[in-house]
């Protein structure tokens, strides 16, 4: 069905139940594209194939459940003001799609471009953003300084005491920045891929990758069949690893835990999205009223979905320092989510050394503000063989040829 | 937080320790003598493995010695430390 004003009304005045938006079929035997990893990510691949390169045989397979991964447990920033120029033009990509994102999957992601402000605390983060901010702006991505003044007249819950720990000197402003209701990305994309006709099957694990007699990908072994395909796309995040261990690669790849929480819901209070790389605290406000606040990673690599509570406290300490009216809500959930780190914090996007097998991984911390756009230059990359040109610096062997895209030294620690 | 054994100062908090990575990734004699392949493997490629992992920890607040430590990566559970230079041990 086509969400409209006119079918909301005729749904309210017939009292009928919402119908299912995606078909959940049996998984066929074979497909031209297997898509591993039913995240926001995997779901973009297989929209664009089927809407824009006409590739509608296409099978998604999930090992749990459709978006609750990474795309179910991060803190649903989008901004693209990256320092290194082959990675501004990939967020910068996927930020012009957001913006019309809800038009183009007809579907509600809720994107609200409310500002991104990323706090400097000190010497050297005036520095290093203030050549971002100038960097940026070359680029044609909007990007401004903001004086300590500034700043808390645009946040105003934002204490800009000079008796802070680590005081406010200024801070980092992306208008076009903000955020987006992450399940509504992940289940808007399979709608409108399930209505071209991709399958998604959930519940279905990877166990292997098969492979024929020159050595190209046949298809995958699933807990639920063997499935053909000539194209395996992976894009598994924090289990990318494991899944083209399958296939003999290794990649350069270490997962950690990154955990997030909310507090309990209020009014609103908070207007715009606040980072802060140095003390790692990353909040802004749902809409349902809750803060959603992000920490940094663990120090040591993991898949147990959780992390060290020391880590969230540091990140509370941080917030609660920063915004002195939040010191009495009480959180109400903590979770974590395993992300795949690159040495370069810079994702991997498209062919691997085996033929007819692609992946898309090392989002590291940061995936989701990407979704769109990641999706559509990996699909055109499975599509034709080839990299997408926005997708070609960021391709597996720039390890090899050591043209690194260092976004580790540039942003420190969080994108 | 993990609760790790230092061979040398025994149990401490993790907050006493900074990770070092995989342990095992020994360095090419002749870095010149290896071709682009090796030298990617050896700075990047990493097992990530989902299971049991063999890293390094330093006791960066204690006695400041690097050591090695074999952990399931599922669970978080630390099965032995070990000292550099000592093999990865077969702990059933």
């Amino acid at each position: 069905m086509h969400f409209s004003f006119a079918a909301l009304l005729r749904q309210a005045f017939t009292g009928n139940a919402w119908p299912q938006q995606w078909r959940s079929p049996e998984p066929r035997t074979a497909y031209d594209v297997a898509i591993v990893g039913a995240g926001g990510h995997g779901l973009a691949t297989a929209y664009y194939l089927a809407a824009e390169h006409g590739i509608r045989n296409v099978v998604v397979v999930e090992k749990g459940w459709l978006g609750g991964g990474n795309t179910g447990r991060n803190t649903t920033i989008i901004r693209s003001n990256y320092l290194q120029d082959a990675s501004a033009a990939l967020y910068e990509h996927a930020l012009k799609l957001w913006e019309n994102l809800s038009q183009t999957l007809n579907y509600n992601v809720m994107y609200s471009p409310r500002g991104v402000l990323m706090l400097a605390h000190n010497d050297h983060d005036v520095r290093v953003f203030r050549r971002h901010v100038h960097a940026n702006r070359l680029a044609g991505i909007d990007n401004e300084w903001l004086t300590p003044i500034e700043t808390q007249r645009f946040c105003p819950p934002l204490s800009i005491s000079r008796d802070l720990r680590y005081p406010v000197l200024g801070a980092a402003l992306q208008r076009r920045g903000g955020v987006a209701r992450h399940d509504a990305v992940a289940w808007g994309y399979a709608r409108a891929a399930s209505a071209l006709g991709v399958d998604i099957v959930q519940n279905c694990e990877v166990t292997g990758i098969r492979r024929d007699a020159s050595g190209a990908v046949a298809g995958i072994e699933t807990t639920r069949g063997v499935i053909a395909a000539p194209k395996v796309a992976v894009v598994a995040a924090g289990h990318t690893s494991v899944v083209m261990a399958m296939a003999g690669v290794r990649l350069p790849l270490e997962s950690y835990p990154l955990q997030a929480l909310v507090s309990e819901p209020i009014k609103p209070v908070l207007p715009c999205v606040v980072m802060s790389n140095t003390i790692h605290a990353y909040i802004s406000q749902s809409d349902k009223g809750e803060l959603v606040i992000g920490a940094g990673t663990d120090a040591y690599t993991s898949y147990s979905q959780s992390g060290g509570l020391h880590v969230v406290t540091h990140t509370l300490e941080a917030i609660c320092e920063l915004f002195p009216a939040f010191r009495r809500l009480r959180m109400l959930r903590n979770w974590g989510g395993i992300v795949d780190v690159t040495p370069d914090r810079s994702p991997i996007i498209g062919l691997t050394p085996v033929p007819g097998l692609f992946v898309n991984c090392g989002w590291g911390t940061g995936g989701f503000k990407a979704t769109p756009g990641s999706g559509q230059v990996f699909a055109a990359s499975v599509a034709r063989g080839e990299p997408h040109p926005v997708a070609a610096p960021f391709a597996l062997d720039r390890f090899h040829t050591g043209r690194l895209i260092d976004e580790a030294a540039a942003a420190a620690v969080a994108h | 937080m993990l609760l790790i054994f230092c061979p040398y100062c025994g149990a401490r908090p993790e907050s006493e320790f900074r990770y070092g990575g995989a342990a095992h990734i020994v360095r090419p004699a002749d870095p010149a003598a290896v071709d682009d392949a090796a030298w990617t493997a050896f700075l990047y490629l990493r097992d990530n493995p989902k299971g049991r992992h063999a890293e390094r920890w330093r006791h960066i607040h204690g006695c400041g010695r690097f050591f090695n430590c074999l952990r399931n990566t599922v669970s978080d559970r630390i099965i032995a430390t070990y000292p550099v230079g000592v093999a990865r041990p077969d702990v059933t």
